[in-house]
Formats: structure tokens, C-alpha cells, sequence
């Protein structure tokens, strides 16, 4: 029988039905975080329970670290705590951490694929719900909660009924200036917060295949917005070609085995999918949210619509523009902003700060506006400084600072200012996720530098080189 | 885990889709390894922009404040898959929610903690709502997951649906690992399986450090 690339990588994990009739689908690698692992490693200890393979684990300080030059656990006094038991049952389990100072320390998301823990066809767990970031090269992860976090560390398994399958074909070819996250928050828009739910999508069509690896993993990365258990790119020779080399993906005759079995990595194509979509991209311009979630969204060249014209979501729409300090028929294009993040794992790969600092170079952020750049990963970082990048952005006058999540949930400390419109490169405008009462407009990384300079929501386009 | 057989309570009317875990449990309320998870629940909706409490929040409402049921609009628990949405749920004894729909990762959260996920047909969700929006906080509601039933004012007894392995997990506590490890034999001969046939899987070794 045809099958999807879903059911197949279902299927060659798949190690038993457990008596709750759960299937245990094998985890090949498991990467953590400091703000949710302490937690399961304090109930593994407490049950008396061994991480069988700390070898396929991997941890990483990602969410409470400062983003301040010469950084230490205190800089953020309220994350010590967390990197501290990080580090403890990380060392206790036999995991490795890349530390604060380590030269590869990150956001788990950005982090793993760089150093080729990410493999095309294998599974993944994260502690996070963006962990499906790292399905842009073919690998099928699933976010998960604390307590399956100990499951996973404790057994190598998650526990899960199969999802139901999604492609979602992406036709056409993308205008200038348009990008991945351009694609992602139109799916998210079109198809609504709940559109992926129970499912795990495939995103197919011309425009990721002509899409960068970096673009493809912002596009999984935005898969939960929508709901969506999972998401990922079927594997092809651009995919192989970027991770060939890498520090932890095969090297020699293995590589060339697994390279073998990866170019079968693909849906039949009579294979049927559960649900199906197809979207064209041809006419699709830089997108803006206007609301407090992601599929509140339109074109630059949009307005603010009117929660009248939507019934079902009227109450909603209403909440979203009062808090967001918008009335309807209003450009987004021009809006007086006061602050702009360019980070986290959706958008802080090196490619995407050369399409900001390609906006910003040789400008100036507009008078009043406080912008800030925090590069994905140290690795990231130095790339970027190496073609400097650095001093592009500090020119221009955005802050550059060291890697971690930082602004896109606030956890280290890096927030706005009550009432701030921000324009955040980040997967999530939710009420008060910026800080207290912050106003998030989510935009490509194109967009925020462009709205940086303007100090107001621009359209990269109108900017001219 | 703690089983869930029947759990009694106020039934609390917050009706709304997409509720996401960012208001259930703000990341920025997380400042400690173990925070007050009572005080964190829809920490920010609680209050007013002076800090000061917000009288018109529902879980701020006299009738509401020793709640024990969450009555929900569609795809409640989306966004982060922080499970402190859930501790916060459990600290102010909320076991069951009955939602129009869940998001997957704070359903999944849900069962991993003995806090029972219930959505009705579409139908008796709209009467149930009305029930508990009729009855407010006045009389509680029973939810039963023996016999699967809701029972409370206003009407006769709700009949709900639960995949049958997610109730057993439920009624009888299973221990999630426990249960999985009846597999280790399983999962060693997978891993052995796996190393002959595809052995970079069964590898992440740093090429720069093991040769």
C-alpha cells in the first residue's frame, strides 16, 4: 500500500503497542532545555530511574541566559537556578551540556541542526512545543510536556496514538523579499490556530524546494502556531549537501550508507494524505500579525480588518484590536513602533540576519526606537561576525548580544516596556508574551529591520536599495 | 500518578477559543524551579493593569473561587507546552476541563497528570455550557469517568466519549514509565535492529572528538 514519508518514518520507529494501545515510537535524539529538563531530572531522581542513553541526549542552555556581553548564571538572576540544575542532572546523567561560554551554545532548535544531531528520516523530542524547527531537514520531531520528558529520558521512547497526515502543497515562486516566515504565517492565517491539529504536515510544492535549509526550518518552526503535532520537509539533495560535514552527522562509509537509504525518503506518490491543501505563493507579499495570535495576519499592504466581517471570531478580533491598540481600517504599514527583536528559533540563522543587515547597512534605526539583534547560536554569531554583520547592526545602532532565546518569551529577563508596539521576528504575538501589555507584530526578519529604520511598520520593498 | 475516578466542583465558564498557555501560566510567573502554581494560574488575567485584583475575572468572582471544573471553547492549551498550565490547573484542584476541542501537547499534559480531558458532542456542549453558565457556581457538577457521565443542575446527565486507553490510564493512575518499561525487552532488540541496519541512527558521536 502507497504510503506517506509520515507513515513510513512512523512505521520504521515503531518499536510496540504499549497495553494502553499507545504506540512506542523510538527517539533517536533528545535534546533539552534548562527551563523544563531540571524538573524531569528531579523526578527521575526521586523514582530511582537511569537515563539509558545519555549518548543520544543532548542538553542545551537556551531560555533563561542572558543575552549580555561577559554573561554568568547571575546575570539573570531568576534563570542561576535553572542552569545550575541543569548543568547537575545533566552531569549526574552522564549528558553533555553546551553551556554558557560553551562555543556552541544555543538555541536547542538552532543549535542541534547545525551541528548535524538532525538526521534526515529520524525522530526527535524536544521539551518545546517549536520542536519541530528541525523537520526542515527531514527529521520528524514532537514538542512535548515535562513528565513525557522523563518518559523519553527514562525509556528512549515517546508513547503516542499515531496523528493523522497533512500535505499542505506550496505553489509558485516567492517575490523578492518574501520568505519562509512570509509562507508560514499565510498557511497559519489561511488555515487558523486549530488548522494542524491532531495531524502531522508535509509541506510540499515548488516553493520548498527552491527553498534554503534555514527557510524550511522556519517554516516547521511555525507548524505549532497552527496546531500541528508535527511538521517537516521530505529530504533532497540540498538538504544532504547541508548537512554533509557537520560534527555529528556521519562521516566516511556511514555517511554514504545513510546517504543511500535518505534518497528513498519520500511520500509514494499515490500516497493519500488525511487532509490536503494547496496554496499558491505567486502573488504573496511580506505578511504583518495585527493581533494577539499568529493567524491574526495580512499583506504589508494590508489594513487592520474589521472583527464585524469575521462572525465566528468577532470576540476575539474585538479582544485582539483593543489590546493591541488598533482600530479597524487602519494600514499596518506606518504605525509608530518602539521597539524591534530580530531572534529565536524561528528566525535568528545566519541567513536570516544578512537579510536584515542587507535592509540595514549603511542606515540608521529611527530616533526613538530600540532595537536589538540576538543571534540563534554562537556558532551563528560568529559567522555572522566574521562577515561583520556585528558591525553592521551596532552601526545602525541596534544592540548585538549573545545567544539564547532572549525576547521571543521573555524568560531571561529581555522584555519591552508596557504599551510598546514591537515588531518581533518571533513565533508568537500572544498578550503580554513580550512583557507586560507589549503590543508584538510578527514579521520576517526583512520586515523588523526595515520597520527598525523607518521607526515605523515599513514595507521592505518601498525601502529601495 | 493520581487516578481519576470522579471528581465533584464548581464548574467555571470561561468560554473561549484558543486560550494558549501563556495565559494559563505565564513564562514570566515561572522566575523559580518551583513557583506558586496556585498563584500562577491565569496569573495576569487575575489582575488588574494596577496590580490590584480584577473583580470582573471569573476565577476572581465569589462563586468561583474554590473551582473544580473548567468549562472551555475550542483548542484550549495552545502555544508552549509548558506543563506548569497543567500543576496550575491541579494546585487550585480544576480536574477535569471540559473543552469544545484541546490542543494535542496540553491534552497529552492532561493525561500525564491524572486532569481529565473531556469534549462533548457538539450539541450537549452548547447545553452543558448553558447549564454551567445558568447554574453559576450556585451547585457543582459531577464528572464521573466510570460510567463517563457529567451530572449537575439544569438538566439530566451528559454522556461523554474517551478513548478507552486514555480512560483506563485515567481510572486506574498507570504509571506511564512503569508501563513502557514492560517493553524494555522490546526496545533493546529495536536498538540492536536499528545499530546493524542503520547505524548512524544509533550514533551521536562529535566526529571531532572520536575518530
Amino acid at each position: 500500500m502507497p504510503k506517506t514519508l509520515f507513515e513510513k518514518i512512523w512505521d520504521a520507529h515503531f518499536v510496540a503497542r504499549r497495553m494502553d494501545g499507545r504506540d512506542l515510537i523510538y527517539i533517536d535524539r533528545h535534546v533539552l532545555h534548562e527551563l523544563h529538563a531540571p524538573h524531569a531530572f528531579g523526578e527521575l531522581a526521586k523514582q530511582g530511574r537511569k537515563v539509558p542513553r545519555p549518548d543520544l541526549t543532548f542538553s542545551m542552555q537556551d531560555h533563561t541566559v542572558s543575552t549580555k556581553p561577559g554573561r554568568t548564571d547571575e546575570s539573570n538572576p531568576s534563570g542561576a537556578a535553572f542552569l545550575r540544575a541543569m548543568r547537575e542532572g545533566s552531569a549526574r546523567n552522564g549528558i553533555r551540556v553546551f553551556d554558557l561560554g560553551d562555543p556552541e551554545q544555543g538555541i536547542s532548535h538552532v543549535v542541534a541542526p547545525e551541528l548535524g544531531m538532525v538526521l534526515p528520516g529520524a525522530t526527535h523530542a524536544v521539551p518545546d512545543s517549536h520542536a519541530s524547527t528541525v523537520g526542515g531537514l527531514g527529521a520528524m520531531a514532537f514538542g512535548c510536556g515535562t513528565t513525557e520528558l522523563a518518559h523519553i529520558l527514562a525509556t528512549q521512547v515517546i508513547a503516542m496514538k499515531r496523528p493523522k497526515s497533512m500535505r499542505i502543497r506550496l505553489d509558485g515562486t516567492l517575490a523578492p523579499h518574501v520568505t519562509a516566515k512570509d509562507v508560514a504565517l499565510r498557511i497559519i492565517g489561511k488555515l487558523g490556530m486549530a488548522g494542524g491539529r491532531g495531524h502531522v504536515v508535509e509541506y510540499a510544492g515548488t516553493v520548498v524546494r527552491t527553498m534554503a535549509m534555514e527557510g524550511r526550518m522556519t517554516l516547521c518552526n511555525l507548524n505549532i502556531e497552527m496546531g500541528g503535532r508535527s511538521g517537516f520537509v521530505a529530504p533532497d539533495e540540498s538538504t544532504f549537501q547541508w548537512i554533509a560535514g557537520r560534527p555529528f552527522a556521519p562521516q566516511g562509509p556511514a555517511w554514504d550508507q545513510a546517504l543511500a537509504h535518505w534518497r528513498t525518503l519520500r511520500s509514494d506518490d499515490d500516497a493519500t494524505f488525511d487532509t490536503d491543501h494547496v496554496i499558491d505563493c505567486a502573488d504573496l507579499e511580506p505578511q504583518i500579525t495585527w493581533g494577539t495570535d499568529p493567524s491574526q495576519v495580512v499583506g504589508i499592504s494590508g489594513r487592520v480588518p474589521d472583527p464585524a466581517s469575521d462572525p465566528g471570531r468577532r470576540v476575539i478580533a474585538e479582544g485582539a484590536l483593543a489590546y493591541m491598540g488598533l482600530t479597524p481600517g487602519t494600514p499596518l504599514a506606518g504605525l509608530p513602533i518602539n521597539r524591534v527583536f530580530i531572534g529565536s528559533c524561528t528566525n535568528a540563522r545566519l541567513p536570516d540576519l544578512e537579510a536584515a543587515a542587507d535592509v540595514v547597512r549603511g542606515r540608521h534605526v529611527a530616533e526613538g526606537v530600540v532595537a536589538m539583534v540576538v543571534p540563534g547560536s554562537t556558532s551563528v554569531k560568529r559567522a555572522a561576525e566574521a562577515k561583520g554583520l556585528d558591525k553592521v547592526f551596532r552601526d545602525a545602532g541596534f544592540a548585538w548580544g549573545e545567544s539564547g532565546c532572549s525576547m521571543c518569551a521573555g524568560g531571561n529577563g529581555d522584555r519591552g516596556e508596557p504599551g510598546e508596539r514591537i515588531v518581533s521576528t518571533t513565533n508568537r504575538n500572544f498578550e503580554n508574551r513580550q512583557g507586560p501589555k507589549t503590543r508584538t507584530h510578527l514579521a520576517s526578519p526583512a520586515t523588523a529591520a526595515a520597520s527598525a529604520i523607518a521607526g515605523r511598520i515599513a514595507d521592505v520593498r518601498s525601502l529601495g536599495n | 500518578m493520581q487516578p481519576f475516578i470522579k471528581h465533584t466542583g464548581v464548574a467555571v465558564p470561561l468560554i473561549k477559543d484558543d486560550i494558549n498557555t501563556d495565559q494559563v501560566a505565564p513564562v514570566q510567573a515561572m522566575r523559580a524551579l518551583k513557583p506558586d502554581y496556585k498563584a500562577l494560574l491565569f496569573m495576569r488575567a487575575k489582575q488588574r493593569d494596577d496590580g490590584s485584583e480584577d473583580p470582573d475575572f471569573v476565577l476572581n468572582k465569589p462563586q468561583f473561587r474554590n473551582p473544580g471544573i473548567l468549562v472551555t471553547g475550542h483548542n484550549f492549551g495552545a502555544g508552549s507546552s509548558r506543563e506548569a498550565a497543567v500543576w496550575g490547573m491541579l494546585a487550585n484542584n480544576i480536574r477535569v476541563i471540559v473543552a469544545r476541542s484541546f490542543a494535542d501537547i496540553y491534552r497529552e499534559n492532561c493525561l500525564q497528570n491524572g486532569l481529565l480531558p473531556v469534549t462533548l458532542a457538539p450539541g450537549d456542549a452548547e447545553a452543558f455550557e448553558k447549564r454551567v453558565i445558568e447554574a453559576n457556581g450556585a451547585a457543582p457538577f459531577t464528572v464521573d469517568l466510570e460510567t463517563q457521565t457529567i451530572s449537575g443542575p439544569g438538566g439530566p446527565d451528559i454522556k461523554f466519549d474517551i478513548p478507552a486507553s486514555d480512560r483506563t490510564r485515567l481510572l486506574e493512575g498507570l504509571d506511564d514509565i512503569g508501563m513502557t518499561l514492560k517493553h524494555a525487552d522490546e526496545i533493546k532488540a529495536f536498538e540492536k535492529r536499528i545499530a546493524a541496519a542503520q547505524p548512524w541512527l544509533q550514533t551521536a558521536t562529535d566526529s571531532r572528538i572520536h575518530k
